[in-house]
């Protein structure tokens, strides 16, 4: 039984399926932005191994920027969850109604 | 048969680690298990063969990332538990498979065509990191450059928005707590 593609993009389906069911079910931005972590680091495994099955190199370089831009998300979106915290004083979704959408 | 013992137990501990990360009302706890995920993640990559994604991995996801979030955490409160609805849950797990299946086929539908031509294969002799050096600075030299200017655009914006005085907002003040506020700064500087 040896390892092959379908093996690892089963995982990344299951990884991006945990991913999203956190995205719709919390409420805590602050969870809210682990979940998007997860998203990403799911489809960096599918990258990496379609890469890997298929020898190019193209799918290690997504993945690569991919981690640049959750790094440069992760410092805006605290940076602004800092400042939504501080005049709020509570960083729960439902309470983010102040346009009255 | 190595490999596959590997594969499943990194990825059975990986879900673990996840599923704690979304289920968990402790915010320390989530931070703990995402982290723990990974790191179980960059096995995969090597186990990929891609050591230098693994190497960035760790250092960029569980050092930099994951120091951020603890860094943030302390703003916030986090002893306290994370008080949710608990509504049904069935429909929302129905839905995000769903959707993950999608866009797996997305990336997977052109793969299996066999329409894809190897553009950049691993050079003969060299090393993953060396492969990837040669490619990165001479095919993706525009989008590494744009990446790090994006990098220092966010490093610019995480500095301004977590600095001081950013808990008032200029539109939200009324006419007169502006202009006692004009008044306190001249009174500093005279």
């Amino acid at each position: 039984m040896s390892i092959g593609l379908g093996h690892y993009l089963i995982l990344s389906i299951i990884l991006f399926a945990i991913g999203l069911v956190g995205v719709m079910r919390r409420k805590n931005l602050l969870l809210l932005f682990f979940s998007t972590e997860i998203l990403l680091n799911s489809v960096n495994i599918g990258f990496v191994a379609i890469s890997h099955f298929h020898h190019d190199l193209t799918g290690q370089m997504f993945a690569l920027f991919i981690i640049a831009v959750a790094a440069s998300e992760v410092a805006v979106g605290l940076g602004l969850l800092i400042v939504w915290y501080k005049r709020q004083n509570n960083i729960n979704l439902d309470q983010m109604n102040s346009m009255k959408g | 048969m190595f490999e596959a013992i590997a594969f499943y137990i990194f990825s059975i501990l990986t879900i673990i680690m996840f599923y704690i990360t979304i289920s968990t009302k402790q915010p320390l706890y989530a931070l703990t298990s995402l982290g723990a995920g990974m790191i179980l993640i960059s096995g995969f990559f090597f186990m990929l063969g891609a050591d230098f994604l693994g190497v960035v991995q760790i250092i960029v996801y569980t050092g930099a990332i994951m120091a951020l979030y603890a860094f943030g955490m302390m703003f916030f409160n986090t002893t306290k538990e994370i008080q949710e609805p608990r509504h049904d849950s069935g429909a929302v797990v129905t839905l995000s498979t769903v959707a993950a299946i999608l866009v797996i086929m997305i990336f997977v539908g052109p793969i299996i065509g066999d329409k894809m031509v190897s553009l950049y294969p691993p050079l003969q002799g060299a090393t993953n990191t060396q492969s990837i050096g040669m490619v990165l600075f001479t095919k993706y030299l525009v989008p590494f450059e744009l990446a790090a200017i994006m990098l220092l655009v966010a490093m610019v914006a995480g500095i301004v928005l977590a600095g001081k005085k950013m808990d008032r907002s200029l539109t939200l003040m009324t006419e007169e707590e502006i202009a006692m506020e004009q008044e306190a700064k001249n009174k500093v500087l005279v």
